[in-house]
């Protein structure tokens, strides 16, 4: 299942009028695409295909005897289990509260880094990094290296201003997690922004500022207009990547404390509780979630995009 | 007040502005340092409060993960991230450049289409095919198995690529490539000639992020795979299971992990932007 609208290039129709050598042109001309679609097809729609069918069945792999068609059974227990529905509200906070601080970080970064500066590629470099921490060690990082409420570094350095020694992921384990996940999609937001920045047009800004526009002005009715859709774009992209995070929840919290978002649970309840029915429902309510940001976030790339064709 | 002076408090504003871009640039890189520091430090530094900063160096961090403490040698798990990520991203290049050219340069009909196609299969998430693909490798002996990853490794940074190749390609002006055309030269050497050398940036740039993504990965590697051929990442997981101090060893194990994708991403970084957004931004 796809969020688009739009066919397959096989659905092109082919005029039986046309002569032979023409349509033997066209498959030339699609032949070099064919590998790809197709491999793309068999990989991703048919697990998905069935994932809706299992999503239909009463079926726990320790019994499989006892698999038997449930209707909309598993979906009525997803949706009225009390850790389940728990789990969707979690993603929704997760995935709101990261992109949302990512976001405006991310800004404050790229507008400091859109200035002309002393070493300012070497600090694009210090904030691009943690981004290429990879995920698990980045959340092992935050775990045990910073939160660990004895050495950890976030109370070492409280220690030396006589400040409290919370245990970081117990008190406020939700926000543990976000915190980390903030760290590593800064960078990201903050690199899509800076690009949204430097396509400005510069010689509007100079003549706003000509003008006698203030820096805020400029910024209130000029930047943020044109950075609109990059905010848009970085918000679902990073929707569509946080919405499926399962490495930090997995590792800082293993999914306990209440912090288990719907990736966790789906692999939770195939993978430890065996529960294949239950799972597969929850994974298309995932689907579903992700199929309502997905067609705002094709909209957003399909008008940057048509914006590229059309200036080409 | 003179123009002169609204130019000398604009500069002082602009040196103020530097120096809080520098500080948060330093404290965004802080647990990255601290980790690196921590890794050199002998396990009983490691786990002091007030932190040691002064403590002494020592290569014990490195020597335990490399096993030399008797636990599992991580070799294993890198030559098979290395394997997953190396063969996944030559599969995609294989699949992707006659997409992108189909899709760019001699174009079929409904192009666009096909190419949202290829990004919304990006947007359905991991776990939604992940229990279908589970129990077809169960039944099909194909648990544990390495190839199996890079299939799947395939298909994840496929769409990826195909989107920034296309961006690429379509940058290359068609009159070049008519004009040799015209000139009399075949497919293959429009392809090698005129193509490959204005494209190869791009490619080198595909091939970076395709490569970072698949050695990240973490859910499908812990679900599909078991002892033989395990990741990195999932190494990474099941490594804190020992008793005692580990504080060291896990900041060492963690840079060594990271390294390749640190590398990756900074030889990477002008088309990071470019092949994180899918194409969207340039």
């Amino acid at each position: 299942m796809t969020a688009t609208t739009t066919a397959p290039v096989a659905a092109t129709p082919v005029r039986t009028t046309r002569p032979p050598s023409a349509r033997l042109r066209a498959w030339a001309t699609r032949a070099p695409l064919l590998p790809a679609l197709i491999f793309m097809i068999v990989v991703t729609q048919l697990p998905f295909v069935a994932t809706l069918v299992i999503s239909f069945f009463d079926w726990n792999a320790l019994y499989p005897d006892a698999r038997k068609f449930a209707g909309l059974g598993n979906y009525q227990e997803v949706l009225t289990d009390a850790d389940l529905r728990h789990s969707v509200w979690t993603t929704v906070l997760l995935t709101v509260a990261v992109v949302l601080a990512s976001l405006i970080l991310g800004l404050v970064l790229a507008l400091l880094l859109d200035r002309k500066f002393k070493g300012r590629g070497v600090v694009r470099t210090l904030l691009i990094a943690p981004f290429l921490v990879v995920p698990v060690a980045a959340a092992l990082l935050w775990k045990h290296v910073l939160y660990n409420p004895e050495y950890g570094l976030f109370n070492g350095l409280l220690h030396y201003v006589g400040g409290p020694q919370p245990d970081w992921i117990s008190n406020t384990p939700l926000l543990a997690v976000e915190a980390s996940l903030v760290w590593q999609w800064t960078p990201f937001m903050m690199l899509i922004l800076l690009a949204g920045l430097q396509s400005r047009d510069h010689e509007q800004i100079e003549a706003a500022r000509v003008d006698g526009a203030s820096d805020w002005q400029i910024f209130r009715h000029l930047t943020l207009p044109h950075l609109r859709r990059y905010l848009e774009l970085g918000a679902l992209l990073g929707s569509i990547y946080i919405v499926q995070n399962f490495d930090a929840v997995f590792t800082i919290t293993s999914g306990g404390l209440g912090t288990a978002n719907l990736p966790y649970t789906v692999y939770q309840s195939f993978y430890q509780a065996h529960e294949n029915g239950l799972a597969s429902a929850a994974g298309v309510l995932v689907v579903i979630g992700s199929i309502i940001i997905a067609t705002f976030a094709l909209r957003v790339v399909s008008s940057l995009f048509r914006e590229e064709v059309s200036r080409a | 007040m003179s123009s002169m002076a609204v130019r000398l408090r604009s500069r002082r504003k602009g040196a103020g502005l530097g120096l809080v871009a520098w500080l948060l640039g330093i404290a965004f890189f802080l647990p990255i340092a601290w980790m690196a520091l921590t890794s050199f430090h002998s396990e009983a530094d490691a786990a002091t409060n007030p932190p040691s900063f002064a403590a002494s160096l020592t290569l014990d961090g490195y020597r335990e993960f490399f096993g030399a403490g008797g636990g599992a040698s991580p070799w294993p798990a890198l030559i098979n991230s290395a394997v997953a990520s190396i063969a996944s991203t030559l599969f995609v290049l294989v699949l992707a450049l006659p997409a992108a050219y189909a899709l760019s340069i001699r174009p079929v009909k409904k192009w666009t289409d096909v190419l949202f196609f290829f990004l919304s299969t990006k947007m359905l998430p991991a776990v939604a095919g992940l229990l279908p693909l589970y129990l077809f490798a169960k039944n099909t002996d194909m648990l544990d198995n390495i190839w199996l990853l890079v299939i799947l490794y395939t298909s994840m940074n496929l769409p990826i690529a195909v989107w920034m190749m296309h961006s690429f390609l379509a940058e290359i002006p068609v009159a070049i490539i008519e004009a040799a055309r015209v000139d009399g030269a075949k497919l293959p050497t429009i392809l090698t000639r005129v193509v490959a050398p204005i494209a190869l940036p791009g490619i080198a740039a595909t091939s970076l992020i395709c490569f970072i993504f698949s050695w990240n990965e973490l859910l499908f590697a812990r679900v599909l795979t078991g002892v033989v051929a395990e990741t990195a990442p999932v190494f990474l997981t099941g490594f804190i299971t020992s008793q005692g101090l580990f504080l060291a060893k896990v900041c060492a194990a963690s840079l060594v992990i990271s390294l390749p994708v640190l590398a990756a991403g900074f030889a990477a970084q002008d088309k990071l932007v470019q092949g994180l957004s899918l194409g969207a931004v340039k």
